[in-house]
């Protein structure tokens, strides 16, 4: 046996914008154990519901984090119009589809851009974020913010979109869809991306079920989990399928990522066909008592706020599971015996949000 | 409107039991998450499968011990690290016991502390 080494990957790294540690234990070039720290910048936001009430609570669970942020919101909306009863408005309910599709394929963009980057390939990388303008210019122009979009409220939501502007919507994203086609038709099909990611950080299909993988790292490895298929929001009045991988190496989780971008463009286009007339939101009274399990599909996978309430108008206990924090066990076995080089690839194939996983 | 939960009060002792019998019935863990009520911590283990939830509750004192379940399913110990960080309950037989290093907090266990609602002079401007 050749003598083993610890050697420290991050807090800071290139490839981390966010701090996780791993302490890879080597033998010659190759990983043989990881040990994984997160906690760096741990903020407790959960602890907040008790000095929040329970409707001023949003804002903070939409600042969860900065990429996902309206799915949060909508999320821990969900859970406390669940325990209430409510029964919302469905033009309502559209408008969080569509916006949550939008905050989808921000996400995934955002990623290839950042993934890209990390390879050195610049011109993938600057051209998925010139298409990520377009997205964001979407959502700021009907919810008044690119990142926190603040637009979610108990029982709807606050802004609503015309029918114009939803047709402007949709010829804009059928008017890129040809160069997101070409972005990832370059990402899929190049050699020296293949020759990087294919056969490489290998997670099987009862690794990832079982080790509670989510989102693009299961259906990466044909677990076909996919929160959206529960019918949550419009979903349920949606025709989409998940995309499912089953080769479980860092390529089938990047060709998952960049074949939703896709899926997003046609549930937004059903949803504009959809959407009925109506009232965006109703009014509420009383608080919350009781507890639930929200559940949404987010970029990374499926989140769950756990919401509970005694009446009042601040809630007992509200917490979070994220989809990175989810993922950091498939990681550790996903790292296992691969080479020290190709760590930095396969951390990025979960797309980690430390942002999150730290609430 | 979504699907019913309920969650189903179990003991300390069934806990691993409940682990292995989900285990066997092909089911995934989702989550434990821990809540504390007056002086107990209600203590959630959330398993799944095909969007099923199937939810059990123990309810344990801050000086208990309560056993691991990594030994069932390896993923637990990011959870268990978390519950005994935030809220001081130790957790016997994890896998990577990070021994109360996993979050980095100024206050020890501090969601084991109730924040009373104190006058917020900002917002009463």
């Amino acid at each position: 046996m050749s003598k083993q080494i610890t050697i420290p990957f991050g807090p800071q790294h290139p490839v981390l914008p966010e701090p996780l540690h791993l302490d890879l234990v080597l033998e010659d070039e190759k990983v043989v154990d990881v040990i994984p720290t997160i906690g760096y910048v741990h903020r407790g936001l959960e602890k907040l519901v008790e000095k929040r009430e329970y409707t001023e609570y949003v804002f903070i669970a939409e600042r969860i984090c900065g990429i996902c942020s309206f799915i949060h919101s909508q999320a821990y909306v969900q859970g406390i119009e669940q325990i209430m009863g409510l029964e919302i408005p469905e033009r309502a309910q559209y408008l969080r589809t569509i916006w949550s599709e939008y905050s989808r394929l921000h996400s995934h963009l955002l990623w290839l851009g950042c993934f890209a980057d990390s390879m050195g390939f610049e011109s993938v990388f600057m051209n998925s974020w010139r298409l990520r303008e377009h997205i964001l210019n979407d959502l700021e122009a009907t919810t008044g913010g690119r990142v926190i979009q603040g637009v979610c409220k108990v029982a709807g939501v606050r802004r609503d979109i015309t029918p114009e502007k939803l047709d402007e919507m949709v010829k804009g994203l059928r008017g890129i869809e040809h160069e997101l086609q070409d972005l990832t038709n370059v990402f899929l099909h190049d050699s020296s991306i293949q020759h990087r990611l294919k056969g490489i950080g290998v997670l099987k299909k009862e690794d990832a079920y079982q080790l509670g993988a989510v989102g693009p790292t299961a259906r990466g490895s044909g677990v076909a989990i996919d929160i959206r298929e529960t019918g949550y929001a419009a979903f349920g009045k949606i025709n989409f399928r998940p995309v499912v991988e089953h080769d479980g190496d860092c390529y089938a989780r990047c060709a998952i990522r960049a074949k939703e971008m896709f899926t997003s463009i046609d549930i937004i286009e059903q949803c504009a066909k959809k959407i009925p007339d109506g009232p965006v939101d109703m009014k509420v009274t009383g608080a919350p008592d009781g507890e639930y399990f929200s559940r949404a599909e987010q970029p990374r996978g499926e989140v769950i706020h756990y919401i509970k309430g005694n009446g009042k108008k601040n809630l007992l206990r509200h917490r979070v599971r994220t989809p990175t924090f989810t993922n950091i066990p498939p990681l550790i076995t996903l790292l296992k015996g691969c080479d020290l080089a190709d760590v930095p690839v396969i951390v990025l194939t979960i797309d980690p949000c430390i942002g999150c996983a730290e609430r | 409107m979504m699907e019913p939960q309920t969650i189903l009060p179990i003991g300390v002792g069934d806990v691993v039991p409940k682990a292995e019998q989900a285990k066997r019935d092909g089911k995934r863990l989702v989550q434990i998450g821990c809540t504390k009520i007056g002086d107990d911590f209600e203590i959630i283990y959330v398993y799944d499968k095909d969007y099923q939830l199937t939810s059990y509750r123990i309810t344990v004192k801050q000086a208990d011990e309560i056993p691991s379940i990594s030994s069932v399913y390896f993923g637990a110990f990011v959870y268990e690290n978390e519950i005994h960080d935030l809220y001081g309950i130790h957790v016997t037989g994890i896998n990577i016991d990070f021994k109360g290093t996993f979050y980095k907090t100024t206050i020890k266990h501090p969601f084991s502390v109730t924040i009373v609602k104190e006058d917020d002079s900002c917002q009463n401007k």
